[in-house]
C-alpha cells in the first residue's frame, strides 16, 4: 500500500558532512557498482563511450561555489541521494503500490515488479533522488543498501551503505535517527545538521552538516596582514606627479 | 517540465471526450439512434484515445492494470478508476439510448458527474505536486474542468453555454498565467534553501555532477521554447477566447462556423497544454542551477 506508515520503529539514514567531502565521487562509483550488480534491475548506461553518454545513478555529487560580497569564494561539494523522507511524497503518488516506506526502518523502496514506469514519483520528489532506468523502464532509487546493512553473508564491517563504506574522507555516516543516542543523531545535534528544502514539508531523515566557518583574515578590511608594517603610501603626490595631477584635474 | 507528446495528447483529448460525454449524459443535444451513436462514438474515441496515449510514456505498460489499486492515496490511480467507471456508466446509458431508445436520466446524470470527477482527477495528478509551483495552484483543476466543459459544449453544439464557458475559461487561463509567473518565487524555493548553504553566501553551481544530461534534466529541467512563451500565450488567447467569442456574438452561426470555432479551440487547447508543461519549473532544477 502506498499509504505512509504513521511511525517507523527506526529512522535509518545518512549524515553527510559538507565540511569534509572532497568531491572525489568515490561514493558515486561504489554506489553504482554495488547497486548495478545486486538487488533489482541494473543501473544502465546509454551511449557510455559515445558523444552523449548518460546513465542511471542513485547518488550524484554537485559542486557549488558560495560567495559573500568582497569575500573569497568557498567551494562546497554536495553529495545527493534519497533522503528517505518521513512524509515521502514519492510514495503516496504511486498508482500501483510499487513505492513504499518500510514501517520497520523507514527505508523508501521500489518494488520493481510492480512499477509501471510512469515517472510520477520522480516528479513528486523535490531532490531528484529517483531516476527512471532507460533500459528497464522502472524507477531506481537509493535503497540505503538494504541488501548490505542486514546481510549476514558479508563481514560486519561491510554492513553499511556502499557510499558510507567507501568514503575515503569519512564524510558520510549511517545510523538510526530515531535513537537520540546514536552517532548520527549526536553528530547532527552537535553540528546543526540541516534538512534540504524544508519548505517542501517532506521531513527528510538524512541530515547535512554545514561547512564549518572558515578562518577569515580579511575581516578588518586589510588586504595584507603585513600591511601595517609597510611604509605609508603618500596620499597626495608631490613634484612632477603632483604637478601632472593638478594639471589634469584642471583640464 | 518536458512537454511530452503523450501527456499533452492524453490530457487534451480525454478532456474533450469527457466534456462531450458530460453534455450527452445531460441529454444535450437531444439525440437518439444513429445520431446518438455518432456523438457517443466521437466522445469515446477522444476519451479512450486520450487514455491510451497516456500509456505510451510508461516504462512498463504491460503492468498498467496494477495502477487501479492505489486509489486511497494516488490521484493517478483515482483517475484510472474513475475514468473506467465513467466509461462503463456512460456506455450502459449510451447502449440503452442507441439500441433500445430508452433514456434513463439519472444514469446519464451520474455519468456526467463522473465525467467532471475524471477531469478533476486528471488535473490533480499535476495540481498535487508541490515540486512544481506553477501547477500547485487552485487554478489547475479549474482550468482542466473549464477546458473540458468549453470543448464539450462546442462539440455538442451547446452554443450559449459554450460562449459562457469560453469567456470564463479565457479569464481563468490568463489569471493562471499571471499567478503562475509568480508562483515559484512565492513558494520561496531558491538554490540557497535547496542546498542549505544560504547562510554562507550566494550559491551557484560550479560543477554539475556529470558532463552530460540525465533523466532528471531531460524530464524536469526543460528550458527550450520558453522564449516564445509570450507569443504562444497571445496565440492561445486569440484561438481560445477572442476569435470564438467574436464569431459567436457577431457572426451568423452555422455548421461551418461551429467547425471553425472547434478547430480554433483545439489549437488553443494544444498550445496552452504545451505551455502548461513547457513553462512549469520543477524545484529539482535548483540543484542544477537551472529552471
Amino acid at each position: 500500500m502506498t499509504a505512509l506508515p504513521q511511525t517507523t520503529a527506526k529512522k535509518l539514514g545518512l549524515v553527510i558532512d559538507l565540511d569534509i567531502c572532497v568531491g572525489c565521487h568515490a561514493c558515486v562509483i561504489n554506489c553504482k557498482e554495488w547497486n548495478t550488480s545486486n538487488y533489482g534491475a541494473p543501473l544502465s548506461d546509454q551511449d557510455a563511450y559515445g558523444a552523449n553518454p548518460s546513465g542511471t545513478f542513485l547518488n550524484r555529487i554537485h559542486t557549488y561555489e558560495v560567495k559573500k560580497p568582497q569575500k573569497p569564494a568557498q567551494i562546497v561539494h554536495f553529495p545527493k541521494s534519497c533522503l528517505h523522507c518521513e512524509d515521502a511524497p514519492c510514495v503516496t503518488v504511486c498508482p500501483t503500490g510499487a513505492s513504499y516506506k518500510r514501517s520497520e526502518d523507514g527505508i523508501v523502496l521500489v518494488n520493481e515488479s510492480d512499477c509501471i514506469g510512469c515517472g510520477l514519483c520522480a516528479w513528486a520528489c523535490p531532490y531528484g533522488a529517483r531516476e527512471l532506468d532507460a533500459a528497464e523502464g522502472v524507477m531506481k532509487k537509493c535503497t540505503l543498501c538494504v541488501d548490505r546493512i542486514y546481510n549476514e553473508n558479508i563481514p560486519e564491517i561491510d554492513r553499511e551503505p556502499a557510499c558510507v563504506r567507501t568514503c575515503p574522507a569519512n564524510a558520510r555516516h549511517f545510523g538510526d535517527f530515531a535513537d537520540p543516542e546514536s552517532d548520527v543523531s549526536q553528530m547532527s545535534a552537535a553540528r546543526g545538521g540541516m534538512e534540504l528544502m524544508p519548505e517542501q514539508g517532506t521531513k527528510p531523515v538524512n541530515r547535512y552538516l554545514p561547512p564549518r566557518p572558515k578562518a577569515d583574515i580579511h575581516t578588518d578590511g586589510d588586504i595584507n596582514i603585513l600591511a601595517p608594517f609597510l611604509e605609508p603610501v603618500a596620499a597626495t603626490p608631490k613634484g612632477l606627479l603632483g604637478w601632472l595631477d593638478k594639471a589634469l584635474e584642471a583640464l | 517540465m518536458h512537454p511530452a507528446a503523450s501527456v499533452i495528447i492524453f490530457t487534451s483529448l480525454s478532456g474533450l471526450g469527457f466534456g462531450l460525454l458530460f453534455f450527452l449524459g445531460l441529454d444535450r443535444p437531444v439525440v437518439s439512434g444513429w445520431v446518438a451513436f455518432t456523438f457517443f462514438l466521437i466522445a469515446y474515441a477522444l476519451a479512450v484515445g486520450g487514455l491510451l496515449a497516456s500509456t505510451f510514456h510508461l516504462g512498463n505498460p504491460q503492468r498498467a492494470m496494477k495502477a487501479f489499486s492505489q486509489w486511497r492515496t494516488s490521484w493517478l490511480s483515482r483517475e484510472g478508476v474513475v475514468s473506467v467507471a465513467t466509461l462503463l456508466v456512460m456506455g450502459l446509458y449510451a447502449a440503452l439510448l442507441i439500441f433500445a431508445d430508452i433514456r434513463i436520466a439519472p444514469l446519464g446524470w451520474l455519468g456526467s458527474a463522473l465525467c467532471i470527477a475524471t477531469v478533476y482527477c486528471t488535473s490533480m495528478i499535476y495540481g498535487q505536486l508541490k515540486t512544481v509551483p506553477r501547477w500547485n495552484m487552485s487554478t489547475t483543476p479549474a482550468l482542466f474542468i473549464l477546458y473540458s466543459l468549453a470543448g464539450g459544449a462546442l462539440l455538442s453544439a451547446q452554443l450559449p453555454f459554450a460562449l459562457f464557458a469560453i469567456v470564463i475559461l479565457t479569464a481563468i487561463q490568463i489569471l493562471s498565467w499571471a499567478r503562475g509567473d509568480m508562483s515559484f518565487s512565492q513558494a520561496g524555493h531558491t538554490i540557497e534553501t535547496a542546498t542549505g548553504l544560504g547562510a554562507l553566501g550566494k550559491v551557484r553551481l560550479l560543477e554539475a555532477p556529470h558532463s552530460g544530461e540525465n533523466y532528471l534534466t531531460r524530464e524536469m529541467v526543460h528550458v527550450i521554447g520558453r522564449k516564445h512563451g509570450q507569443k504562444l500565450r497571445v496565440i492561445t488567447t486569440l484561438c481560445l477566447g477572442i476569435i470564438p467569442v467574436a464569431m459567436l456574438l457577431f457572426f451568423p452561426v452555422n455548421h461551418f462556423s461551429v467547425v471553425l470555432i472547434i478547430i480554433l479551440h483545439v489549437i488553443g487547447l494544444f498550445v496552452s497544454r504545451w505551455l502548461f508543461f513547457a513553462e512549469a519549473e520543477h524545484v529539482v532544477g535548483l540543484y542544477y542551477d537551472k529552471r
